[in-house]
């Protein structure tokens, strides 16, 4: 057990030393990401203002709160890319991996996790300069703070798992470009990375509350901006730790499956 | 007419090429399709909430969402991996192949790649514009088609402008990965007229990134907005970052020093 956790700090302590060192591409790849946001903010407010100031239960200023926690929760979410499997397929690089003592999932939780906490500090002065711009109705209490940081590392471990397993279905098939698009559209839809659910019809409201991808994201950002009561957030843990089994379940059938399908060339 | 034949055999070469990869295509035919319907149902969402968005009729914004298709796929057709290509070429050393050959330099380095399966962005778009032509309110004159066509080429030079200078600039500062990406994230903004955004936004959209004369110009002339004034700007502008991006390239050369191939 000791081991495990120095495992695990060893390997996140490398992850943030490691991106510290990649500042510059790390803020173009932020800002690139933060195009997207605003985008969506700017349609809505202009929405909002056509319809007298409020558009599905949100104000202007509450818009404005929604779309600038959302680039943190975006970049809380960027996880190991299902893409990444072809390559360590191709290269060998999984043979080796593979001769290690450990389950190559801890190593990969372990980075990422060591790379959010560079990815947290250094959206600190991104989020003051969208706030200063785009003027937020942010005015969270302690509580909500706290319950926050909680659900905000739920909704990374929801979408490590999730991606992590999908990935594996490179040990399948070579042609999985075209079903990895249609998870990711499936999730901008129904994750509230498009826009807020309460925009939505009532059914894919309905549809999003049984499917994981709304507990990753829309859920954390409305922990913050207040929208949710003390009893609604924590229901809404719960829903995070039951889709964290789930995927952790599903990451151990589908590993144990794929690794029979492995057959390693050289490495 | 040199120019001509040596676009014209390196495009065969480069559809050649693409044409080995039919899985390609099926991916290609997927993501436009998963991209047409996300843009579709963003549209929708925003007219079940009101019924113009500043000043814009659902008609008129599915046309500025053709255009911006449209034009994705050229840059992505011919554009980006030219400059993905050049960057990769600097960084191993082997730009000395295309230097050494007797063309000119720049238009060597602008047309040696050719993605053709982007050809699908390129329909979908016409698609989706010639739909949103028969559902406008107005017929759309001569003079408005022209100057949608004129506007369409000159936002085509002025993003091509704008990627050569990204690029040569950065033989020596950043990866074109993260260029991509942001070009890619700020080019999304072109989805919805530039007009809806805050006035800062709207001048980096205008003149950093050419996005507003690549697609929102374009559109205004087939929904008979373009004024003649804009029209001029565009062609200055054109012609003033021809120009510049020439100069810059020429420095960017003169710093550039083989790594032996």
């Amino acid at each position: 057990m000791t081991d495990m956790v120095r495992f695990y700090l060893g390997w996140g302590r490398l992850a943030i030393l490691e991106q510290l060192q990649y500042r510059v591409a790390n803020y173009f790849y932020m800002i690139g990401m933060i195009a997207e946001p605003v985008i969506y903010l700017v349609v809505w407010r202009t929405v909002a203002e056509a319809r007298g100031g409020v558009v599905g239960g949100f104000a202007a200023d509450e818009l404005a709160a929604y779309y600038v926690v959302w680039t943190l929760v975006r970049n809380m979410n960027i996880v190991l890319t299902p893409h990444a499997w072809e390559d360590r397929i191709r290269s060998g690089e999984l043979a080796v991996d593979l001769l290690r003592p450990v389950h190559p999932l801890h190593r990969d939780l372990a980075y990422f996790a060591g790379w959010k906490v560079v990815a947290i500090l250094m959206w600190l002065p991104i989020a003051a300069v969208l706030t200063w711009v785009f003027r937020p109705a942010l005015d969270p209490t302690v509580t909500q703070i706290a319950l926050f940081a909680v659900a905000l590392w739920g909704g990374f471990l929801i979408r490590f798992f999730a991606l992590w397993t999908l990935g594996l279905i490179t040990f399948w098939t070579t042609r999985v470009q075209a079903l990895f698009e249609m998870y990711f559209t499936a999730e901008l839809l129904l994750s509230g990375r498009l826009v807020p659910l309460s925009l939505m019809p009532d059914w894919v409201q309905t549809v999003a509350g049984l499917l994981p991808f709304k507990w990753a994201f829309q859920f954390p950002i409305e922990t913050l901006i207040g929208r949710l009561g003390t009893g609604e957030i924590l229901r809404g843990i719960g829903m995070q730790a039951l889709w964290t089994v789930i995927g952790l379940g599903a990451t151990a059938v589908v590993w144990r499956r794929s690794l029979r399908r492995f057959t390693a060339v050289g490495g | 007419m040199s120019f001509l034949r040596l676009a014209l055999a390196h495009f065969r070469v480069g559809a050649m090429n693409e044409l080995q990869y039919r899985v390609n295509f099926f991916i290609q035919v997927v993501q436009a399709l998963l991209a047409l319907t996300t843009g579709l149902v963003g549209l929708w969402l925003v007219f079940s909430q009101t019924e113009d968005l500043a000043g814009w009729r659902p008609a008129e914004l599915l046309a500025v969402m053709g255009v911006h298709i449209l034009m994705g796929g050229v840059v992505q057709m011919f554009i980006q991996p030219n400059m993905t290509r050049l960057m990769e070429d600097v960084r191993k050393g082997t730009l000395d192949y295309a230097l050494t050959k007797p063309a000119d330099a720049q238009t060597m380095v602008s047309i040696r790649e050719v993605r053709i399966w982007s050809m699908v962005d390129v329909l979908t778009g016409a698609i989706v514009l010639g739909v949103s032509v028969t559902q406008l309110e107005h017929r759309v004159g001569f003079g408005d088609a022209a100057g949608f066509a004129i506007a369409l080429v000159l936002g085509a030079v002025m993003i091509y402008c704008f990627w050569l200078i990204l690029t040569t600039g950065a033989f020596r500062l950043v990866n074109v990965e993260n260029i991509l990406e942001l070009f890619s994230g700020i080019y999304q903004a072109g989805r919805w007229p530039v007009g809806i955004y805050p006035g800062w936004m709207r001048g980096g959209l205008t003149f950093l990134v050419p996005v507003a004369f690549a697609v929102t110009v374009p559109a205004e002339s087939l929904t008979s907005r373009l004024t003649t004034g804009t029209l001029v700007t565009a062609v200055v502008f054109t012609a003033v970052l021809v120009g510049v991006t020439r100069i810059v390239w020429r420095i960017g050369l003169r710093h550039y020093t083989g790594a032996s191939a």
